[in-house]
Parts: C-alpha cells; sequence; structure tokens
C-alpha cells in the first residue's frame, strides 16, 4: 500500500545499534545542521570524537550511561522511499522495549560485534523477531574495523547466525559486514572488506518489501465505536467505525457479526469530507485493509464496540479458549492460575492462565517445561476467556491473531501474546 | 538536507488512518478526554483528524488552552473562531491568573512556556481528564523520540521515561489507576513534512503567522524574534521589517520566526523540504536551555 518501510534495531548491548543509526541517518544526509551541533558540542564536552549514538540516545540516563533505555524514533527519506526507525536498547533489562521496538517492524537489523559473535542476548532477540515474524532480518556484523577486516570473522558469524535462524524459522537473512564507527557498508561500500561483494545496508533496505499486503485475505473488521450523530440530516445513521485488519470490505458483500453470529450485509462505507464548517460523509465503494473506515449493515442488529464485522464465507468462529505464545513482560513471573484481563482487537476480558506449556531455552532454543514465566522468558500457555474471541493464529492474521494480558490491578502490559496455529509449534 | 518530497498520497493516508484509530480507541475506552488546542499547525492537524474520525457525528471531546498570556493575536481568533464554527467546549486554563495569584511567579527571562505546567496539571485533575490529547511529534526533539503513543502519567502529572509501558502493535493500553491519566499522541509518527503536505492536501486553513507577512523584527541568539508587547529589543540589538514567517506558535516572547516567503502551503513544503534546521532548532529558544530541557520538563508533566 505504501512505500514506507518500518525498521527496528536489536541485539546484545554496546554491539553499536545506535551508533549505526546514527551513521545511517548522517550518510543519508538526513540529520540537519542544529542536531549535528548539538551532538558536537555533547561529544566535545565529553572529551570524545563525535558519538553517532547520541542521536538517538536522548534521555539524560541514557547519556550518563552510555546505553540505550528505551526505543527511540526516528524518520527519514531516501529518493526511493521513507523510513520510520526504531533504535531498540540491547541490554536484557529493557528487553520489553524491544519488543516493543520490534512489533511494528517490517525489517529487524540484528547487530553482532565481531569480537564477540553470538551472545544470549542475539539469540533472544533473534527469537523475538522470529516469533513476531517480521518479514526481513538482516545481520550486521559490526565493528568489522576491530577485527582487521578479517573474512574468517564474518563467515562464521554469519553462519552461526545463520543455523540460529533456521532453527527459529526465519527464512530471510541477509549478513553483511559493518563498522557502524566508520561507515563502512553502511551506505558506501567500503574498500576494506574486498571480499565481500553484497549490498550494503541502505541497499538491503531500500529494496526491501514493506508490509505485507493483506488485502486479498478474508475480511475481518474490528468494530472500534458507533456512531449516531442525531442530528437532522442524519437522524437514523448508524455507522461502526473501524480499521479493515485484513482484506477488502465491498459494499454489498455479505458478512457475519461475531461473536453473535448474524449474517447481514454491507450497506455502505463511508468516508468523512470535512471542511472548515461542515463534517458530512460521502459514500466510497469498497476499502481495504489498513484503511480507517466507517461501514453501515444492511439489518438493525446489535453491534457494538468489541464485534468482528467477518467475510461470510471465511468465518474464524469464536473461541473462549487459546493456545498461545507469549512473551512475559513483567518483573512478576506468571504462574499458573494467574487471573489476568486480556486484549484482543477491540475486545478486553478476564482471562485465566490454565497451563504453562512450556518455555523456550536459548541454549538449545527446543521447549522445556516450566512451572512459571520469568521476565523476558517466551513461552507457551493455554488460557480460558471470559468472552468469545473472534480470533486468528498469529500466523494467518497478525491484527486478530495478536493479544496482550494486562494486570487488572495497576494496568501494566504484562504479555505480548500471538495465537498458535494448528500445528502448535513455538515459532 | 537534499531529502525530496516523495510523500505520496498513500503514505499520508496510512497516517491518517493510523491517527484516526487512536482517536476512536480513546473515544472508546475513556471516560473525559480532552484535546490540548493551542491553535498551532499541530493541534490544528489533531482537531481535523478527530473531526474525520466521528464524522458525520461531531468531536466528543473537549478543547483546552493552556494559555500563556503572551498569545499572538492572530492565533486566539482562530482558536475562538474554530470553537464557534464547530460548537465545541472549550476550557482555558491561564498563566496570567496564577501569577496574579502568586501561586506562579514570573521567570526572570519573562518567557511563559515552562510556566503552562502547573496550570495543565491542575486543570487534568479538575475536570478528571483522563485522556489528553498533545500534538507532540516524535520528530520534533530527543525526549519526545521516546514516548509512546499512550504515555501514562502518575498522579502527579510526571512522565517516567526509564519505566514506560510496553507497547505492543496497535494493540493501545490505556488502563490507569483512579488520579493517573494518559498522554495520548496521535500525531507521532507524522513529520513536519508530512503534517504541511496534510495541510495542503485537506486545504486546512491556518492562522496567518504560518504564512510569509512583514514585521518588524530583531535578532537574538540567532532567532528572529517579534517587537511586540512581550519582547522588546535589547540595547545594540536593531530592529528591521522583513518577511518572515512562524513554523512553531507558542509564548511569543520567546518564539521566533524564520526568513520566507512562502504565502501557502505548498510553497511551505517546499521550504521544509530544503530546511537545513530543525523547526525547533529554528524557533524555540527554550530548548536551548539544556541537553535535557525538553525531557525535564516533560517528567514534570509538560506536553
Ligand atoms: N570501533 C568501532 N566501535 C564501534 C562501532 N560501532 C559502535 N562502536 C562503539 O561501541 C560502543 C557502543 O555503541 P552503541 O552504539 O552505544 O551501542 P548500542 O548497541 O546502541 O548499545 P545499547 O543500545 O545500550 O544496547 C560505543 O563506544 C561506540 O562508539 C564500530 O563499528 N567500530
Ligand atoms: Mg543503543
Amino acid at each position: 500500500m505504501s512505500t514506507l518501510l518500518r525498521l527496528a534495531t536489536a541485539g546484545s548491548v554496546d554491539d553499536g545499534k545506535s551508533t549505526l543509526v546514527g551513521r545511517l541517518l548522517h550518510d543519508c544526509k538526513a540529520i540537519l545542521a542544529d542536531q549535528i551541533a548539538h551532538v558536537k558540542t555533547v561529544s566535545e564536552a565529553r572529551g570524545g570524537d563525535f558519538d553517532f549514538a547520541l542521536l538517538t540516545d536522548g534521555l539524560r540516563a541514557e547519556r550518563e550511561q552510555g546505553i540505550t533505555i528505551d526505543v527511540a524514533y526516528r524518520y527519514f527519506a531516501t529518493e526511493k522511499r521513507s523510513f520510520i526507525l526504531a533504535d531498540c536498547p540491547g541490554h536484557v533489562q529493557y528487553t520489553r522495549n524491544t519488543v516493543t521496538g520490534a512489533s511494528t517492524a517490517d525489517v529487524v537489523i540484528i547487530l553482532v560485534d565481531a569480537r564477540h559473535g553470538v551472545l544470549e542476548q542475539t539469540r533472544r532477540h533473534l527469537a523475538v523477531a522470529g516469533l513476531l515474524r517480521v518479514p526481513h532480518v538482516v545481520l550486521a556484523v559490526n565493528k568489522i574495523d576491530l577485527v582487521g577486516y578479517d573474512e574468517a570473522v564474518f563467515t562464521k558469524i554469519a553462519k552461526d547466525v545463520g543455523e540460529v535462524a533456521d532453527q527459529l524459522g526465519i527464512a530471510d537473512l541477509q549478513a553483511i559486514p559493518v563498522s557502524a564507527l566508520v561507515g563502512d557498508n553502511v551506505v558506501e561500500h567500503s574498500a576494506d572488506t574486498s571480499w565481500y561483494d553484497g549490498p550494503t545496508l541502505l541497499e538491503v533496505l531500500e529494496n526491501a518489501n514493506g508490509r505485507t499486503d493483506t488485502s486479498n485475505q478474508p475480511l475481518r473488521f474490528p468494530v472500534q465505536y458507533v456512531i449516531r450523530p442525531q442530528t437532522e440530516e442524519y437522524r437514523d445513521y448508524r455507522g461502526y467505525t473501524g480499521t479493515v485488519a485484513s482484506g477488502t470490505v465491498t459494499v454489498g458483500d455479505p458478512v457475519i457479526v461475531l461473536p453473535a453470529g448474524r449474517r447481514t450485509s454491507i450497506a455502505g462505507i463511508d468516508r468523512p469530507v470535512v471542511t472548515a464548517t461542515s463534517t458530512a460523509v460521502v459514500e466510497r465503494p469498497s476499502a481495504i485493509a489498513g484503511e480507517a473506515v466507517t461501514v453501515r449493515l444492511a439489518d438493525d442488529i446489535d453491534v457494538a464496540r468489541g464485534s468482528v464485522i467477518v467475510a461470510a464465507e471465511h468465518s474464524p468462529g469464536t473461541r473462549r479458549e487459546l493456545a498461545a505464545t507469549i512473551s512475559w513482560l513483567s518483573d512478576r513471573p506468571l504462574t499458573v492460575g494467574a487471573r489476568v484481563l486480556i486484549k484482543h482487537t477491540t475486545t478486553t476480558a478476564q482471562a485465566i492462565v490454565t497451563k504453562i506449556t512450556g518455555a523456550l531455552d536459548l541454549d538449545t532454543l527446543g521447549v522445556i517445561d516450566a512451572a512459571e514465566l520469568d521476565l523476558n522468558d517466551i513461552g507457551k500457555v493455554q488460557l480460558k476467556i471470559a468472552a468469545p474471541l473472534a480470533a486468528d493464529p498469529y500466523s494467518s492474521n497478525a491484527i486478530t491473531g495478536s493479544f496482550l494480558l494486562i494486570d487488572a490491578h495497576d494496568g501494566w502490559t504484562l504479555a505480548a501474546g500471538m495465537i498458535d496455529d494448528e500445528e502448535g509449534e513455538l515459532l | 538536507m537534499t531529502a525530496p518530497v516523495i510523500n505520496t498520497v498513500t503514505e499520508l493516508d496510512a497516517l491518517e488512518s493510523e491517527s484516526i484509530f487512536v482517536f476512536r480507541e480513546v473515544a472508546a475506552e475513556f471516560e473525559r478526554p480532552v484535546i490540548l488546542f493551542s491553535g498551532g499547525k499541530d493541534s490544528i492537524v489533531m482537531l481535523h483528524l478527530a473531526r474525520k474520525a466521528f464524522s458525520p457525528a461531531g468531536v466528543p471531546f473537549t478543547l483546552l488552552h493552556v494559555d500563556t498570556g503572551h498569545n499572538f493575536p492572530e492565533v486566539l481568533a482562530y482558536r475562538d473562531a474554530v470553537v464557534e464554527q464547530l460548537g465545541l467546549r472549550l476550557e482555558v486554563a491561564k498563566v496570567e491568573d496564577y501569577i496574579a495569584d502568586g501561586r506562579l511567579r514570573e521567570r526572570t527571562d519573562g518567557t511563559r512556556n515552562q510556566l503552562q505546567t502547573i496550570p495543565l496539571l491542575d486543570a487534568i485533575n479538575a475536570h478528571r481528564f483522563d485522556a489528553v490529547f498533545g500534538g507532540g511529534r516524535r520528530d520534533e526533539e530527543r525526549a519526545r523520540a521516546k514516548e509512546r503513543i499512550f504515555s501514562l502519567r502518575d498522579e502527579f502529572g510526571q512522565w517516567d521515561p526509564r519505566n514506560q509501558r510496553p507497547e505492543l502493535w496497535s494493540l493501545y493500553n490505556g488502563r490507569h489507576r483512579p488520579g493517573e491519566h494518559v498522554r495520548v499522541f496521535p500525531l507521532s509518527n507524522w513529520t513536519e513534512l508530512d503534517i504541511w503536505n496534510y495541510i495542503e492536501r485537506e486545504q486546512i486553513p491556518l492562522p496567518s503567522i504560518y504564512y510569509a507577512h512583514e514585521r518588524d523584527v530583531f535578532e537574538r541568539d540567532g532567532m528572529l524574534l517579534a517587537v511586540g508587547p512581550y519582547s522588546q529589543p535589547r540595547d545594540g540589538e536593531t530592529v528591521a521589517r522583513r518577511t518572515v514567517r512562524y513554523r512553531t506558535v507558542g509564548d511569543m516572547s520567546c518564539t521566533g520566526a524564520v526568513a520566507s516567503g512562502a504565502t501557502s502551503a505548498a510553497e511551505v513544503v517546499i521550504e521544509v523540504a530544503a530546511s537545513e534546521i530543525t523547526e525547533r532548532g529554528a524557533t524555540r529558544a527554550d530548548d536551548r536551555a539544556s541537553e535535557a530541557a525538553m525531557e525535564d520538563r516533560k517528567r514534570e508533566g509538560y506536553f
């Protein structure tokens, strides 16, 4: 639908993610004079060279500690396309923020320090990327300047990461030797890596496919909010607002409204027309995945926030029990029997964790038995839910297949969840 | 910067849809949302998007203006006209009231952007607003670059950037305890260029100060400040009549103008795309105060 590409960085602490992001922005001429001047002043005050990481490490604590704590978003464009860049932290304590940054990414750039090779955090972030089904993963073997531009080091790390990626089901992995500090193979090809004849990082990013277009898939339309203007002009108007999660909605389409299961058809799709003084709508014939619209239905049936309008021929049905893979984001461990809230599309309901089936072991990448899930664990659980959900497997629909678990007491987001498909494979 | 103007219509459509989604989530999940409306371009775009989100019904939110008392008259006139035309409810929290009764003291430099925090937080408490829409964009400033779209504030209105809630996909979690509130930033992913492309595409009217006009200005800290009731040239600062426009509007005493001949949104788009300096770098003295000026203000509860 658009040429926009969303990137996120990942990898272990100090592998050079922020430096790489700064370098990329700098070499794409996406940094303006006052920002450069600011980084120069701050770098000099600390008695060091120009520190590219300061372009994204904007918090006081980040600058004091020299690490990234939370995601920084940057926006830039080249001749070819525009980018939203999420620079994520590497420190294990802030993994939840890296999951945040990666959840909306089309491409994850995993960095590995050429001197250190694959670390536990590299494996964890690869697992997160695999679990989230991020379409492309780029491996940047960084600090290649510090290993004398040695091809053997690059090849070894590319092979190690390739094996992990295979096990995690990451199909699309592109390895590049880079030096974020010097700029090798970031935007310009490096003369010091003559043994590497692949693309630069920017070339990979400019040519990567963006978000998968889901407008050919079955319609899913979670209702957000019901509009009833009750004005003279729109006296009997009743519009159901939402963003098309997948598929295409067309006037006349037969649909089912879940969870009730009532059949009806699309009577109209409205597009807002707003001028300085008037607020109105005009009809449009159809809308595709990603568009925020208002639909009207042919029959006067009970539809509210939490209803999902689906293609009549391809209804997912509803369920009150789910098997899912979750990334646990809370300091308090998850135990069987925990009562939580589940937020799934526009429904929030009570849920109970009935079973912890297992947890991902980062060393073997296999599933092991687990009595509880701790902070940053990836595990498999079963849930019983107080309301029927119109859910799909995450592998077929990232929107109707994903959910949050929330602490009902303090509101904290406890987990990111992805609904398993029939095979129930972990990743 | 040589970045070309490549924002296609479909990219603006995607941004628009994302923002509309956010407005609808808030309308459905909160009881007393409010839009911070200053009459600046970002809040104007925000209101336009909110109107689209609920059309053909009206916007189900109140507006809140935190008034520094150092306003551009054109902006106040614009604010009042919009409220009148659309039949909206406007609350105004005045910094002047706080200075008058001693709850706040005028700063030595005379600027009032920083003084807005307490009136803002008091208004949020008094009206029990639970969701507060701000027009902040992540591309504006390095602390803003770290914001969630739904950003929790504690009982004291404070932001804790070291301990933000995870925010996954577009599943926005607005749960909060009594006394806490959520700041919501529907324009998070818009850039200054996107805003101007959108203003031009949608033909959104703006206060006239956003376009080139003649004004008596003097130079201070590399900015062009208007001669007016709140800012006067000091010794050695010379006044000249120049053709300028504003890239942001804030406290008139510390918001700078830029030399510009752009008289339409289309011309501003070209100018912004070619600009060598960021919007805040060009126009906000208050952000230059220290390395983490914005972060510090945001922690205390600022916009
Ligand atoms: N020699 C060399 N040093 C590098 C390179 N990339 C980064 N560094 C240095 O490595 C250190 C860590 O860099 P950062 O960019 O802050 O690392 P990070 O991955 O963002 O760290 P976290 O975000 O905290 O996980 C800094 O001192 C950088 O200057 C490189 O390619 N070569
Ligand atoms: Mg970093």
